[in-house]
């Protein structure tokens, strides 16, 4: 809001000091018993990366929507944007923007005391007392690809497979190592009889 | 240590928790996005500056679009709410263009560039009513420019800069309908007419900076007045009488108004009928277009009037367009057989006439914009934007279509998804072969790269068009994974369009109505398409077709017409007028001997018609009669009926025309509940398992029927949108009732809720999405049904002796003994479709696919809405999966399968199986449509097209040299051991 031009800022100053309990703007309209609903919506703070390939979220795109559609708005170049004649009664503002998710405001006219106006973030239940809607968070629709890593070389099941059989290269041969030749020999006669078959008797068989 | 190794390669595969997710370089691999704009129909051209010559558009469908005019591509395009209709258009400033929308209450103004709302103005406007926009060319207040906006007898003067109101101006004159205003060349006056209750002319005179009334005058009419007015001249302007045969010319001369009325048929000879004005601007000439011709008209002197051009048959005017001071052009546009004749008459004179050829299928020309450019030999060429019956716009230009935009796509009523044809045995060369091996290997060549990260930019570009240029996908023919399908979607305007899902392109396009409209059949409108004929066992050979059922006129008791088309090839292979109406079309799940699915249509009078006619499906239909219903849900007296058929019926003695005998209904108190929205189960959805094992080795048996339907009911104060209700009137109840019998399975009422209500049933369970006025958030519930009766099965020993009773079938006659479990959750946006995926077998979880507000679909897994979570899962419930209670439903932006794609004006979502197992097809539509394969539960049982050969190739090489490596290694210390 400090960065918002003099001009708008100086309003804002008027309405909050008229009404030190009003501090979203509200107005009754000439005709019937609507009031008007004015906010701003802010991306600015946002930085915006990694998104889609030629695709850059605008505030052009962005919509303001009115009690599940209701009334449909768009946002002015600085992020301002109303309603006008909405009744008094308990409302409903959401923002669609692709690239961010906006937490729905709950937006309360009261009757009684007519313009006084208050707003609320419905998924935090966050008061508000400017209505000034910021994104929650920007939404990354894509996976990222991780960069190349030997990490994920070896987690892919191909990966699993060369370590498996590296293990089984290397450390397998280490294990028989320990073994004495004595009785590896007499196992390894003790299997011929048998007649169980095994690679390395395959490979040895050969020879 | 094998063991271990499959744990740890389990737990990888789970740490991919979304099942749903793609790469950005994944884009258009499997999915495609089309952008629309609906029925055109206002249009103004932007061409004066060089530069990038534009047409701006606003359509039936809500929408404003900047058209690029060399090739009908979208520059920018917003799409209003749903009652934000736009009134008119115009550009102002050279920079902005402005739209009145709301019946004339709001006027916004968008940067003509790129579509950036620069401001947007509400008028206050009482009585929204016919409202029309002026823009001042000369008012230089400033640099400024003024619009003005005039509704019933008010007018408001708007700047274009800021959208201020500068102005505004009651007449306060009761009755008053202001029709033209228009400001003088370098004067500060504003003229504007109007009529009160047509009988009175009225002038006023209002100063164009302050708004101040200078000076008024009216004058009683001779003829009754209609609304239709052209203005001709600066002081004069031509009007229609109510019996639309007279006219009546209008002068205001220095504050002073005189008419003088003439008739018609004094001017144009064979006038018959009723006339129509067509807006000019002014040259003293207007256009009158009759039944049987088009007449212009000139003004000469006092009173006078004279016949300058007439084209003789009735064809589609465009608005004038003013070439010079003394010039101004209209086109006139016919239609017969397959071309249309393109006429551009100056001043009433013939200046240029082209005929083009036009596909069939586009029907006639609805509306017309002319719009012309200058020569290099300094002679006026014309442009034309033409409207066809199926909403398509054609841009014509020395006498070709320089292209077309299928805009009818933006207004799909239904859809339904048909096979390709079987591929042809035939021999494939081998040249061929080789050439797809060599290419196919290169491909998998710069996939390598890129999973190794070493690909340059140029590498990815051509991964990405390998990707989309892939032949595979676009085949027109059935693949063995049944990713390859038509969809057949039928639109507003009765066209029906057979789309490729693998590329989205038009395979082919059928306009149907002309080919009824008759004498008995005046207005027909195509009203649902169903399949007719799918490809089986016993018709594999015969050709799908496709079932349409329209009216033929406006109200519920004309009559009815359907049409069997070939999915294959959109051939009509019959056409039939029905001699009843149709209220409703019921598939059947039987089919006779030809595969022909039976269907039967009720009239308004209750009556069931059986088709297709013929003896072996009526004898199939007969037989199976007697386990038949129909329900019928009357929303306007909430009211829900059922039915069963009974032979004979009661308008004819004809065999197929079935009785109905009212078996049950239930009444919803009209004083506290109201019937908002109604869901049942797919007819063709395949359940895989009847059995749910819980976490304690127990078994539930889900009731699986497909006679649930799902019923909302909100209290009549809640009726209305959010805001309209305060939380303690407000309530919402759920039922599920079967439909066969009547009978209430479950209710339940939740306090502080209202719609809009959003449900679906799939297998056992519903889920809804509504609004809770107490929370002020929307929820989501979930209800499972569980049929108790079955519950006892678990005993061993009764297995063994067959003293179960699973292989009863599921059936509503019996009462089942049912229990439900539900669970509710908030959910962060406003819904507006939901749908759930649905896959060949049943056997992949399934995800619900939500429309959001913000127009992208969202796929949620089921689990997430699980009536057994709790808060604290024990160690059991967790190793199955289940998650713990949370309030909100999680929304993971990687899940959104339209990723940054919209939707716009999203209205419907469809899922259906492919032959794989693991994938499902997404189709969804509103002005746009998006279409893409998705894998609820991962491709499980297929190598998803990531997957790398090469690499496979290279560790297998790479295994066979360690293997020859290690023997010859082992070799060389055998006979070091021998030798030692």
């Amino acid at each position: 809001m400090e960065r918002s031009s003099a001009l708008i800022g100086s309003i804002f100053l008027l309405i909050s000091i008229s009404c030190l309990i009003n501090p979203i703007s509200a107005a009754a309209s000439g005709s019937g018993e609507g009031y008007s609903i004015a906010g701003r919506v802010k991306l600015d703070n946002f930085v915006t990366k990694g998104f889609g390939l030629g695709h850059s979220p605008k505030l052009s795109e962005t919509k303001v929507i009115l009690n599940g559609g209701q009334r449909t708005t768009f946002v002015r170049p600085d992020g301002y944007f109303s309603f006008h004649d909405v009744p008094a009664g308990t409302h409903l503002i959401e923002v669609s923007s692709i690239g961010y998710l906006f937490s729905p405001v709950r937006v309360d006219i009261s009757a009684r005391n007519p313009g006084k106006i208050q707003a609320a973030l419905t998924e935090n239940r966050r008061a508000l007392n400017e209505l000034v809607l910021e994104p929650m968070k920007d939404e990354q629709y894509y996976e990222i690809r991780e960069p190349f890593s030997m990490l994920s070389l070896v987690k892919s099941p191909i990966g699993l497979m060369i370590g498996f059989m590296v293990l089984v290269m290397f450390v397998f041969p280490k294990m028989m190592d320990g073994v004495d030749p004595e009785e590896m020999r007499q196992a390894q006669e003790q299997m011929r009889e048998h007649g169980i078959p095994s690679i390395s008797n395959l490979v040895a068989g050969r020879s | 240590m094998e063991a271990r190794f499959l744990l740890g390669f389990l737990l990888l595969l789970s740490l991919s928790s979304f099942a749903f997710a793609i790469y950005e370089d994944q884009v258009g691999l499997a999915d495609w996005h089309k952008r629309y704009i609906g029925k055109v129909k206002h249009a103004v051209f932007h061409t004066q500056k060089t530069g990038r010559r534009r047409v701006v558009v606003s359509t039936e469908e809500n929408a404003i679009a900047s058209l690029d005019l060399r090739t009908g591509d979208i520059l920018w395009r917003h799409v209003l709410g749903k009652n934000d209709a736009v009134d008119q258009i115009g550009l102002s400033l050279g920079k902005y263009v402005l739209t009145l929308s709301s019946q004339g209450s709001v006027l916004r103004a968008w940067n003509l560039p790129d579509g950036q709302m620069v401001w947007e103005t509400d008028l206050q406007i009482s009585n929204p009513s016919n409202s029309f926009l002026h823009v001042l060319g000369n008012v230089k207040s400033g640099r400024d420019s003024l619009s003005l906006v005039c509704n019933g007898g008010s007018i408001r003067a708007v700047s274009s800069i800021d959208g201020l109101v500068v102005w505004k101006k009651d007449l306060s004159v009761d009755g008053l309908k202001l029709k033209h205003v228009f400001q003088p060349p370098e004067s500060d006056t504003i003229y504007a007419i109007g009529f009160i209750d047509s009988s009175l002319i009225a002038l006023y005179h209002i100063n164009a900076k302050t708004g101040e009334l200078l000076k008024h005058a009216t004058q009683a009419s001779s003829v009754d007045l209609s609304s239709e007015i052209s203005a001709i001249s600066s002081d004069s302007l031509v009007a229609l009488d109510t019996s639309r045969s007279n006219l009546l010319l209008i002068k205001f001369m220095a504050g002073t108004i005189t008419n003088h009325k003439l008739p018609l048929s004094d001017i144009v000879q064979d006038f018959s009928g009723l006339a129509e004005l067509i807006p000019t601007k002014s040259n003293d000439i207007f256009v009158v277009k009759t039944p049987s011709n088009v007449a212009f008209i000139k003004v000469k002197g006092d009173n006078e009037i004279e016949l300058i051009g007439k084209a003789d048959e009735a064809g589609i005017v465009s608005d004038s367009l003013i070439l010079s001071e003394e010039e101004q052009a209209f086109a006139v546009v016919h239609h017969s057989n397959n071309a249309i004749s393109f006429q551009v008459r100056i001043n009433g004179r013939e200046a240029l006439t082209e005929g083009i050829k036009i596909e069939d299928h586009r029907g006639h020309v609805k509306r017309v914009f002319l719009n012309n450019y200058v020569r290099t030999d300094k002679s006026h060429g014309f442009r034309a934007l033409i409207v066809m019956e199926d909403e398509s716009l054609l841009l014509m230009q020395q006498g070709e279509v320089v292209w077309s935009r299928e805009d009818g796509l933006a207004s799909i009523s239904d859809a339904v998804v048909a096979e390709l044809p079987v591929e042809k045995e035939g021999g494939v060369s081998v040249v061929e072969v080789e050439h797809t091996l060599l290419e196919w290997l290169k491909g998998h060549m710069l996939k390598l790269k890129g999973t190794l990260m070493l690909s340059t930019p140029d590498d990815m570009a051509a991964i990405q068009a390998m990707h989309l240029k892939s032949t595979e996908r676009n085949k027109m023919t059935r693949d063995h994974n049944g990713f390859r399908k038509l969809i057949i979607v039928l639109t507003q305007s009765g066209k029906v369009y057979a789309l490729h899902t693998g590329d989205g392109r038009i395979v082919w396009a059928h306009l149907l109505t002309p080919l009824l409209q008759s004498e008995s059949c005046p207005s027909p409108s195509v009203l649902t398409l169903r399949n007719w004929r799918v490809p089986h066992r016993k018709a594999l050979q015969e050709n799908p077709s496709i079932l349409l059922v329209g009216r033929c006129g406006a109200g519920p008791e004309s009559h009815g017409f359907l049409f069997i088309v070939d999915s294959y090839s959109g051939k009509v292979l019959e056409t039939q007028i029905l001699d009843h109406s149709i209220a409703e079309v019921v598939p059947l799940p039987l089919a006779d001997s030809s595969e022909q699915k039976l269907h039967l249509v009720i009239d308004d009078k209750l009556n069931a018609h059986l088709y297709p006619r013929g003896s072996d499906a009526l004898e199939v239909f007969v037989r199976e009669m007697a386990n038949m219903y129909y329900y019928k849900v009357e929303n306007a007296k909430e009211v829900i009926k059922g039915y069963a058929f009974k032979k004979g019926c009661s308008t004819g003695s004809s065999a197929y025309c079935f009785g109905t005998r009212e078996l049950w209904s239930v009444v919803f108190p009209s004083d506290s509940e109201r019937i908002v929205a109604t869901a049942r189960r797919k007819i063709n959805e395949v359940v895989h398992t009847q059995a749910k094992i819980m976490t304690n080795q127990d078994v539930m048996y889900k009731y699986i029927s497909k006679n649930i339907l799902f019923v909302a009911t909100v209290s009549p104060k809640a009726a209305g949108g959010i805001g309209s209700a305060a939380p303690d009137e407000a309530w919402l109840v759920a039922y599920l009732i079967d439909t066969v019998t009547g009978r209430i399975l479950h209710r339940v009422t939740h306090q502080g809720a209202q719609g809009p209500v959003h449900a679906v049933v799939s297998e056992n369970w519903v889920v809804y999405h509504y609004f809770n006025l107490r929370a002020h958030r929307y929820e989501m519930t979930v209800i499972e049904i569980y049929d108790q009766s079955r519950a006892d099965n678990k005993d061993v020993m009764k297995l063994v002796l067959g003293k179960h009773n699973l292989t009863a079938p599921i059936t509503s006659y019996s009462r089942p003994e049912i229990a439900t479990k539900s669970q509710s959750y908030f959910f962060t946006h406003s819904v507006k479709a939901i749908a759930v995926t649905t896959t060949a077998r049943g056997i992949t979880s399934k995800q619900i696919l939500i429309g959001t507000i913000g127009d992208q679909v969202l796929a949620l897994d089921k689990w997430y809405l699980d009536p057994r979570q709790t808060a604290n899962p024990s160690q059991e419930e967790k190793e199955e999966g289940i998650i713990p209670l949370t309030d909100t439903l999680p929304i993971i932006p990687q899940s959104y399968v339209t990723h940054t794609r919209q939707v716009g004006d999203l209205r419907g979502i469809m899922s259906f199986p492919a032959n794989l197992e693991s994938t499902t097809h997404v189709f969804s539509y509103g002005i746009d449509l998006f279409y893409t394969r998705i894998a609820p539960s991962r491709t499980y049982d297929s190598l998803t097209d990531e997957f790398s050969y090469v690499l496979l190739l290279i560790t297998v090489v790479v295994l066979i040299v360690a293997i020859l490596v290690t023997w010859a290694m082992s070799q060389k210390k055998d006979l070091q051991e021998k030798w030692r």
